[in-house]
């Protein structure tokens, strides 16, 4: 018995260094032919809950690069895309998803997709100086640093816009909130709400929190039912959502519901009775039906590409972000000889320049622009869920 | 077995083979490190191993020695990495030397860690089994779900608090926040390094190898193998579980504060019900009891869904799952084991059953 401890303990030590070993080799390898292409890495969770945003922008991803690759590449380079499982970890799984695509040879960081991953990566990517653009990661705090810029609209920018837009159109005079408290997203645009909500004298009558994983919603329903709410606000994700507007409906609750870009997903939801989400209103920078050729050619891409599946704006925001970088990279002459830092060097003064404007799928209609903080020039558009679509408000 | 070095005790013996096995990896990795040879992926991976390394060799004490299961290490780990990251954030300014402020970061978070180990232990530990498992995988959720909403900030006026939201707490427009609701505790200055994860991760070794060959260490697998029989010699049951426990927590505790100085960002949805399993697997796979076990158990097992990204990507988890029912299998299966050392034994020595 001693002796099968001692040999397998041999043995694992053995795999160990040899696993290390293969994985140097591995990266040195991989390191040579890098000259060919411009490689843009994309960090997302791909397993998991949340996998589904993080393969949306994946698929949206490569969407775009091989687009532009069949038309040439930029000024004649071809792009290649690699990826990495962050699982939406906040820590470790996300510090090595980010170093796995360095070792790939990643130039340009398409990422992350969830703001606690990109939070965790922030300060690596500032170290190494690596260019980042997020699709989707919109907590305040993540374009801290001067190489982060954002393609979605943060936090901070969506509760103001919300309880602006409840007050303007004066929508309801008492408003509840049910937001998930173990979610940095979450929690980000409820405590904005709050702040701003004070201000335009709209009255929170009920706040309600869940955790991560709830599925029984009726306490925090009968909560703003017996509140007298008449609008509840939602700065959840789609499938929470679409809990609580199944459970409101069970106890014969009919408010006004406003959610944020969380909630679009809403009506792709299977199983889900979408007649539910009759009158939903909702900010978000992307619309699958919007009328626009761009818009148009990119679903019918998607779809095509991708079984029948209708992008999100997690795909339509990655895409957006494949042909802002293409758009940069042909503007400062970038070839794929240059280093990481080198080319976030010239990228991050030209995105934020006068004069770089992107027209995208995620704009509402207008050019995107960046300031130098690194948040995007974005107004919330709100759009209601009539006859089982969006339409403008 | 039948043979073992004469002037040595089996035991100094054990933990010495660990210790050089420690060492000559540690020296390995260095070398690498300093020659460039090593990936990214690996490098930042280092200080994490030993995290992971310290919470199994640790929740091994309370799993393997007291002979008790807990599924709350995530829990304590929890509170040693929150206090020590608000710790080192207040204290930055008032003591600018990482040398000095880090190590007290370590401490505090250890010894908070420990005071909450204890006063849970207090009640926790009558119970035995499965219900002290699931109170204590409770307590760690309990632990998370606390972190993960409050609120704490600071202006001129001092300290504001709030389980609710930011604008409960009634801080004025210019002032800092320490915790931030879910967003957690962000700004906590890097000062882990793998040098000090390593050398802290050799102290835990050395602390469990001699808490298990001391006296206390006796009374308390005593007290695992035969409960009745323990009190009846008059081993204090309570206090040596207590001890055990807080040490358990005490350890975790400093992982804890390594971590949290590692990261730029703190975020309590981390230290969920999977860490402390995971934490368990570590232990179960390494053999429970077993030291070294637990520290090769925690570095292969963080170590191959890592490496596996670049081959097989996103179906490394499934593979992760065969690895581990197969080494489950192997290490539990009395035919396969038997089989095997009787391939090992041919194999190396020529000695025939």
């Amino acid at each position: 018995m001693k002796n099968l401890k001692k040999v397998l303990a041999v043995l694992v030590a053995l795999t160990l260094v040899v696993t290390c070993f293969a994985a140097c080799g591995g990266n040195e390898g991989k390191k040579d032919d890098t000259s060919a292409t411009i490689k843009i890495g994309v960090s997302g969770p791909l397993t998991g809950g949340a996998a589904q945003y993080g393969n949306a922008v994946v698929n949206a991803a490569k969407l775009a690069v091989d687009e532009i690759n069949a038309a040439g590449g930029v000024n004649g380079v071809k792009l290649e895309l690699v990826t990495a499982d962050d699982e939406a970890d906040s820590g470790d799984k996300a510090v090595s998803a980010y170093n796995s695509l360095k070792d790939q040879g990643m130039q340009i960081f398409l990422g992350t997709v969830t703001s606690g991953s990109c939070l965790a990566v922030i300060d690596k990517t500032a170290a190494d100086q690596m260019f980042q653009l997020t699709p989707s990661a919109s907590a305040d705090a993540v374009i801290a640093n001067d190489n982060t810029f954002q393609i979605c609209f943060t936090d901070s920018n969506q509760g103001v816009g919300s309880a602006q837009y409840i007050a303007n159109n004066k929508l309801a005079e008492k408003v509840a909130v049910i937001y998930d408290s173990s979610d940095a997203y979450s929690t980000g645009i409820y405590n904005q709400f709050k702040a701003e909500a004070a201000k335009q004298g709209v009255t929170l009558v009920a706040e309600q929190s869940f955790q991560k994983d709830n599925k029984d919603f009726s306490a925090q329903i009968n909560a703003c039912k017996a509140a007298g709410a008449e609008l509840v606000f939602l700065p959840i994700y789609y499938t929470e959502a679409s809990l609580i507007l199944q459970q409101a409906a069970a106890i014969d609750y009919a408010p006004k519901f406003f959610g944020c870009d969380g909630l679009d997903g809403l009506l792709a939801i299977e199983g889900f009775d979408t007649k539910l989400a009759e009158g939903v209103m909702l900010l978000t920078p992307f619309a699958a039906d919007a009328e626009d050729e761009a818009t148009q050619n990119f679903v019918k891409a998607y779809k095509a590409a991708y079984n029948n599946e209708t992008p999100n704006q997690f795909a339509a925001d990655a895409y957006d972000g494949i042909y802002i970088i293409a758009k940069l990279i042909e503007q400062e002459g970038i070839t794929a000889d240059m280093s990481a830092a080198d080319i976030c060097a010239k990228l991050k003064v030209a995105i934020c320049a006068d004069g770089f404007s992107y027209m995208g799928i995620t704009g509402a209609g207008s050019a995107l622009t960046w300031d130098k903080s690194g948040a995007v020039s974005k107004a919330p558009m709100a759009v209601v869920i009539k006859d089982g679509a969006y339409a403008a408000l | 077995m039948n043979k073992s070095l004469k002037t040595v005790k089996p035991y100094t013996k054990q933990s010495l083979i660990t210790y050089v096995m420690l060492i000559a990896v540690f020296v390995v990795t260095l070398i690498l490190r300093g020659s460039g040879n090593m990936s990214y992926m690996m490098q930042d991976l280092l200080v994490p191993l030993c995290v992971y390394a310290i919470l199994a060799v640790s929740l091994n004490l309370t799993v393997g020695i007291l002979g008790e299961l807990s599924l709350g290490q995530a829990g304590f780990m929890c509170i040693g990495a929150y206090s020590g990251a608000l710790f080192s954030n207040l204290m930055e300014e008032a003591i600018p030397e990482a040398a000095i402020r880090y190590p007290i970061a370590l401490v505090f978070g250890g010894v908070l860690a420990a005071i909450f180990g204890i006063l849970i232990g207090i009640p926790v530990l009558r119970l035995k089994g499965d219900y002290l498992a699931i109170v204590t995988l409770a307590f760690g959720e309990i632990i998370k779900n606390i972190c993960a909403s409050v609120y704490l900030g600071r202006d001129a006026e001092g300290f504001h608090v709030s389980i609710k939201s930011v604008s409960d707490m009634n801080m004025a427009s210019d002032g800092e926040m320490l915790i931030n609701g879910a967003l957690g505790i962000n700004g906590t200055p890097k000062d882990s390094s793998y040098e000090i994860a390593f050398i802290i991760l050799l102290l835990t070794v050395v602390i469990a190898y001699n808490f298990v060959n001391s006296r206390t260490g006796r009374a308390v697998m005593s007290i695992r193998d035969n409960r009745i029989a323990a009190e009846s010699i008059g081993i204090n049951i309570t206090k040596y579980k207590l001890i055990t426990f807080g040490l358990t927590a005490f350890l975790a505790g400093v992982a804890g504060v390594i971590y949290s100085h590692n990261f730029s960002t703190l975020q309590a949805v981390k230290f969920d019900y999977n860490m402390s399993i995971l934490v368990l697997v570590f232990v179960v796979l390494g053999g429970i009891g077993s030291i070294r076990g637990s520290v090769i158990a925690a570095v292969v097992l963080t170590l191959i869904p890592e490496l596996l990204r670049e081959t097989i990507g996103n179906y490394r988890m499934l593979f992760y799952a065969i690895i581990l029912i197969g080494m489950m299998l192997i290490t539990s299966n009395k035919n396969i084991k038997d089989k095997l050392s009787g391939i090992f034994k041919k194999n190396k020595k020529g000695e025939v059953q």
